[in-house]
């Protein structure tokens, strides 16, 4: 056990027997902070009988692996517990999250109780002499902040999206050290009672080749099967952004973004959606985005390749249109 | 007339006048369950409308079957009057007159009448079982009506005859009808006494015919005979284009109920006549969106015969009988509504739809229970000042880079208070024609300023959508701006605007006089101020705005503008009085589309244009007009054949010396 | 069941955001706030929870922006209580020490259990829900779409995941639950309700109490993002522009 306080740690995200892929993307970023500091990367993994996943975190310098029957589901408790006994006993410089539903509630717990500082929504990491400087996304991605952090530890969650994740990715095995949980795990006050799958979606989004994602600008239910025609002409699936999720108009198998689905077709056709970071987060790695708004300054703007600012109803029938006639009669 | 038949006379004429009696003090019982409300002032002007409406029929003779109707009813009106000297002659023979169908003049008219009346239901009848006309009630009290009165007059008629026959008095002048048809009669061998007993014997038919007719009277559709005097006497004559402030609206734990209504409320359904002419002419109805509002006036009823004798014993949750907002009317029904008022200009009987509309809707209002882009649009409104949801100081970005410079009348005085409201401000579609408003205006060297930043929505649809909190807010506040800018007059582009300030506002102490553009660009142009420089030679269709036409009543002002600037001016076939409405009206622009809708209230208009010959430009007077009706050439494929401009921007294009002709 | 909604205001960006000339903070001439989206659902969620298991609610918020409008606003929703933190500096104070000072306050009678959103848009140094919860030591589970009260002393939230899967978690009270979002939106309430609110009611105030924060992230810079790869916009006709879209489409393979 190092005693060096340079040490960058890494939690690891896993679900259903993967681990996330913004893992990667922290451990990339995290070996290269690890070496500015002069210290080793740790990637820490809390679970039950979840062992073989620590073997794809080679770009770690060691895998602290908790093994626990109490882990076997993420509780903020359980796992919050077990990682704040690691680093109160190795105090690690710098603890590494996601901005994600696990990420969030785990910085925010071993923070507070450890009582080191946190910064959320970091976009980039930077290692100035002794402090860690963040850049901190707020306001919907309208506003970013250069932070400061002084202390000898620091808790980071992290954008998803924000660093590349190839970086994170390495055939190397890593040193794995087995731990039993240094707390009691049986008397947690809080117990998965199960898990909630989404209806088993009509089509997966995540497979399909074309995407004709729908916002807000879609404006009423039955302008849908405009999309539909789209997605159909363009060989593609229909998705939407959060706000048509919520109002039912489609399954939630369809949402992409933070909450949703995360995807990367060839082509992403953004319609009436305004690109804020929770959406973008889902769909950022789309090969070719082309986005349609009426208001020019829409954040999606920024994300897309091709831009047009105009009224989606003024575009689309054309679209169809042109669409139709080059596509040969449908049998 | 036997002792005995005196004595039954008695008997069935006290049993009907009893049932009778009976259910009708039970009807206003129930209306006693409403609230009071004052409706007995300017007893001139209601006994000129009753003069009009009843006596005259006005409102029924703009649909032809109205007169169809006109000789019914006053057929019945002799009828009546006969039935009642009739009736207390046989009850009391002592009487020093003669039974009235046997005076010359009254036998006259009972036969002339009687024809007329068999003729009136004889063209009912087919028009409601042949020619069956959309939103016409089919109930087995129409067709028991008929019947009822039908065969009332043949026994009127055929005693008559056999009157004739008894007496040998065969005369054309008193008798035209009952003297023919005794020559008819007497071909079957009757002699003058069988004739006689004949002839008590219709006269009994048409006694036990009325009587029971009046007993059944209350239980039927045609208590409107009673109800509509009433309902037309105690007419609303404030400004159609205000609405009553909440009271009592239910906002407890209590669902809404009959009590939360005022009697004349509750007399709506009782004076109605199923007729149907609301339905005809509502463009929710017609569009196929869930309300109807014959229906929603009959829900009442249903509400009020069903509910009522609970809460007359004091139940505060009409015992298990259905709510009525809810149960018995929905929320789709209530919110499809754009209050458009041509329902009420319609109604026969002077029916109040709009009125229980919106009191049904502050009621789903005060229960949070509003779509979500109703919430967001209210929500807006309450924070930003507009429905838009954008930042106040955007109000009067539409100004930028105009030519001419508009006044801050929050610090020059001016002699009109430019009052330019939301979708005027805010809305990209109707930008060019505010800016071309405000060149004319300063062409003709008006003196005018707008208040930036300091303007809010009027807030007209948000009282019709039921906010009256929000609305309540919205006055306060501009009025208490404008008291602190100096000028004489307001002026507005925007029929909703107006209407709110000339008519809602003055409640809250904003009495100013309030001028629509159309108006002012009329008497400038008359007065020479405003000189066209070309002519528009261009075939136009108005359609008139429902806040400036049915509303307010100006029609004429734009179309003279029109006329003025040279346009060939075609008139649709629905205009004034009948103009179909966009749908944008009551708040429904900020709401979700209506379920069912087969064709929007916008789309059969432009249809309706573009089906007029060789025109190309629909021109409004109404900035929300704009966006609604070009949406809906988009959607109906008439978007390169119709264009749809502002009359200002006609008036800018024809006055400017600079600009190149209408396209 | 007791339960403690924390409600806490943030800039509204209806307003373009201007950067104060200190650079680290926002000009707060033109700056409206309002309460924080996951706060209101917050609110909405401890309000079901009142309708369908009875209790009492509570709104406590500090001293900054339009927080009296919202704990009148929450109080015409049905809160039974609204309680003003006072003595807020000007430019607000971070999360962290948000939630010291709450919890100062919450462990003098600490209820069963305490709602907050589990975000808000000015985050930087931490989520107040999550430090709340870590200062009190108690149980927390952030991100929910819906917390119910199946039987007493424990609650039942379903926390969202990625991909719109969700586990239900059983929480013993007391409890701190980050909410994301309410099973239903929140509902509208009529400015009546709000006025009326006003003047029947009274918001309890007291003083925020000073609390010992250990030494935060500090800003150094704020500023506003530059779009660096900004689409390439098209221009025309539409039907000019679906032609542009459909020639880059065959370009890339994607239509024949």
């Amino acid at each position: 056990m190092s005693t060096s306080g340079q040490d960058v740690w890494v939690y690891v995200e896993h679900l259903k027997g993967q681990v996330a892929g913004h893992t990667y993307e922290l451990l990339g970023k995290g070996r290269e902070i690890a070496g500015a500091l002069g210290g080793r990367l740790v990637a820490v993994l809390a679970g039950s009988e979840v062992q073989p996943l620590a073997g794809t975190l080679g770009v770690a310098d060691s895998v602290l692996y908790v093994e626990d029957a109490g882990l076997a589901e993420f509780t903020p408790e359980g796992h919050g517990a077990v990682l704040r006994a690691l680093a109160e006993k190795d105090l690690p410089r710098l603890m590494l999250f996601g901005a994600t539903s696990a990420g969030m509630d785990l910085a925010a717990l071993v923070s507070a109780t450890m009582g080191i500082p946190l910064v959320v929504n970091c976009k980039e990491i930077v290692i100035e002499g002794d402090r860690v400087v963040v850049t901190s996304q707020m306001c919907g991605g309208k506003l970013l902040g250069e932070v400061e952090t002084v202390g000898k530890m620091v808790a980071l969650t992290v954008l998803p999206g924000a660093f590349p994740s190839q970086k994170g990715l390495s055939d190397q095995a890593p040193a794995v050290q087995k731990l039993l949980s240094p707390v009691l795990l049986d008397r947690l006050r809080m117990r998965v009672t199960r898990l909630l799958e989404p209806e088993a979606g009509d089509v997966d989004i995540t497979r399909a080749p074309v995407l004709v994602a729908i916002g807000r600008g879609i404006q009423r239910q039955d302008n849908l099967p405009l999309a539909e025609e789209l997605a159909g002409l363009l060989g593609g699936a229909v998705c939407a952004s959060r706000p048509v999720i919520d109002q039912g108009w489609l399954p939630l198998t369809r949402q992409v973004g933070k909450s949703g689905m995360v995807v990367k077709p060839k082509f992403y056709l953004a319609l009436g959606i305004s690109g804020a970071s929770e959406h973008v987060e889902g769909m950022k790695e789309s090969e070719l985005t082309i986005a349609v708004n009426s208001d020019p300054r829409a954040p999606i703007f920024d994300v897309a390749d091709y831009g047009v600012a105009a009224d989606m109803f003024d575009l689309l029938p054309t679209l169809i249109e042109e669409l139709r006639a080059r596509t040969p009669s449908p049998s | 007339m036997s002792p005995s038949g005196l004595l039954l006379l008695w008997v069935v004429s006290l049993i009907a006048l009893g049932l009778f009696a009976f259910r009708v003090r039970y009807l206003v019982r129930l209306l006693g369950l409403g609230r009071g409300e004052s409706r007995l002032g300017e007893v001139w002007r209601r006994l000129a409308a009753v003069a009009w409406e009843v006596l005259g029929q006005r409102r029924l003779l703009r649909e032809p079957a109205g007169v169809l109707h006109f000789g019914i009813f006053w057929g019945f009106v002799v009828y009546a009057s006969a039935f009642v000297f009739s009736l207390l002659k046989g009850l009391l023979p002592f009487l020093p007159y003669p039974m009235p169908e046997e005076i010359g003049p009254v036998a006259l008219a009972l036969d002339v009448f009687g024809v007329t009346v068999l003729a009136g239901i004889g063209g009912a009848a087919v028009r409601r079982y042949i020619l069956r006309p959309p939103r016409l009630e089919q109930s087995r009290d129409a067709g028991v009506i008929l019947l009822l009165i039908g065969s009332l007059m043949v026994t009127s008629l055929l005693s008559s005859g056999f009157h004739v026959v008894a007496t040998g008095h065969a005369s054309f002048l008193w008798n035209p009808v009952g003297t023919p048809l005794a020559a008819l009669l007497v071909g079957y061998d009757l002699t003058p006494s069988a004739a006689s007993s004949l002839r008590m014997a219709m006269w009994w038919a048409h006694m036990a015919l009325v009587l029971g007719f009046l007993a059944y009277l209350p239980y039927s559709k045609h208590l409107h005979l009673l109800a509509s005097s009433f309902s037309v006497f105690l007419t609303d004559l404030s400004p159609r284009g205000r609405l009553r402030p909440a009271d009592a609206d239910g906002g407890g734990p209590d669902p809404l109920n009959a009590r939360n209504f005022t009697w004349r409320e509750l007399l709506n359904p009782f004076a109605c006549a199923e007729c149907g002419r609301c339905d005809r002419v509502c463009p929710a109805h017609t569009s196929g969106a869930a309300l109807s509002p014959q229906k929603m006036v009959h829900h009442i009823k249903e509400h009020l015969l069903g509910a009522g004798p609970y809460l007359m014993k004091g139940d505060p949750r009409n015992g298990h009988y259905p709510d009525l907002v809810g149960g018995v009317v929905s929320a789709d029904e209530l919110w499809a509504c754009t209050t458009c008022y041509a329902c009420m200009e319609r109604c026969p009987v002077m029916n109040e739809h709009i009125p229980l509309i919106v009191r049904m809707r502050r009621y789903l209002v005060t229960r949070g229970e509003v779509d979500a882009r109703l919430q967001d649009a209210l929500t807006a409104t309450s924070r930003y000042g507009n429905s838009f949801g954008q930042s106040p100081k955007t109000r009067a970005r539409w100004t930028a880079g105009l030519e001419v410079p508009v006044k801050d009348i929050r610090r020059e005085q001016a002699q009109y208070l430019w009052f330019v409201g939301d979708y005027a401000s805010l809305d990209p579609a109707a930008r060019e024609a505010t800016r071309a408003a405000a060149r004319v205006l300063h062409r003709a060297d008006v003196s005018f300023g707008i208040l930036y930043d300091g303007e809010q929505t009027s807030g007209n649809d948000i009282r019709r959508v039921g906010e009256e909190g929000l609305f309540e807010m919205l006055a306060e506040k501009n009025i208490a701006t404008m008291r602190k800018c100096r000028f004489d007059k307001i002026l507005t582009t925007d029929p909703h605007t107006y209407n709110a300030l000339k008519h809602e506002y003055p409640e809250f102490g904003g009495t100013w006089p309030v001028v629509h553009y159309t108006e002012l660009f009329d008497s400038l142009i008359d007065g020479e101020r405003l000189r066209p420089a070309r002519r528009l030679g261009i075939r136009a269709t108005y359609h008139d705005p429902c806040y400036l036409g049915r509303y307010n009543g100006i029609y004429e002002a734009p179309r003279r503008v029109l006329r003025a600037l040279g346009a060939n001016l075609v008139e649709m076939p629905r205009n004034r009085l009948n103009a179909y409405c966009c749908g944008a009206g009551g708040g429904r622009i900020w709401m979700e589309e209506a379920p069912g809708v087969k064709e929007r209230p916008a789309e059969s208009r432009i249809r309706e244009a573009a089906a007029l010959n060789g025109v190309g430009t629909l021109v409004v007077a109404c900035p929300k007009e704009i966006t609604m009706f070009r949406d809906a050439a988009k959607t109906t494929g008439h978007e390169e054949g119709l264009v749809i401009k502002d009359l200002a921007e006609l008036v800018e294009e024809a006055t400017n010396p600079e600009v190149s002709g209408h396209a | 069941m007791n339960i403690v909604v924390l409600l806490s205001m943030v800039p509204d960006l209806v307003e373009e955001l201007e950067i104060a000339p200190s650079g680290v903070a926002l000009d707060t001439q033109w700056l409206r706030y309002l309460l924080s989206e996951s706060d209101d659902h917050a609110l909405e969620q401890a309000l079901l929870l009142k309708e369908r298991h009875g209790g009492r609610v509570v709104a406590m918020a500090l001293d900054r922006g339009e927080a009296e409008e919202a704990l009148y606003t929450a109080l015409a929703r049905g809160a039974d209580e609204a309680v003003k933190l006072t003595g807020i500096p000007e430019e607000g104070l971070g999360k962290r020490a948000a939630a010291a000072v709450f919890g100062a306050v919450l462990k003098e009678s600490p209820p069963d259990l305490i709602l907050a959103g589990v975000q808000a848009i000015d985050d930087m140094d931490g989520h107040t829900a999550g430090a709340l919860a870590g200062l009190l030591g108690l149980p927390y589970v952030g991100v929910t779409r819906s917390v119910d009260a199946p039987g007493a002393g424990k609650v039942l939230v379903q926390k969202e995941y990625p991909g719109g899967l969700a586990a239900e978690i059983e929480v013993d009270l007391p409890a701190v639950v980050g909410v994301l979002s309410a099973p239903q939106p929140p509902r509208y309430v009529p400015v009546a309700r709000i006025r009326e609110a006003r003047k029947t009611k009274t918001i309890s105030e007291r003083e925020a109490p000073s609390v010992a924060v250990p030494e935060g992230p500090v800003i150094r810079r704020l500023f506003k993002p530059e779009p660096a790869e900004r689409a390439e916009m098209l221009d025309g006709t539409p039907e000019e522009m679906a032609k542009q879209i459909v020639t880059i489409l065959e370009s890339r393979g994607l239509v024949r």
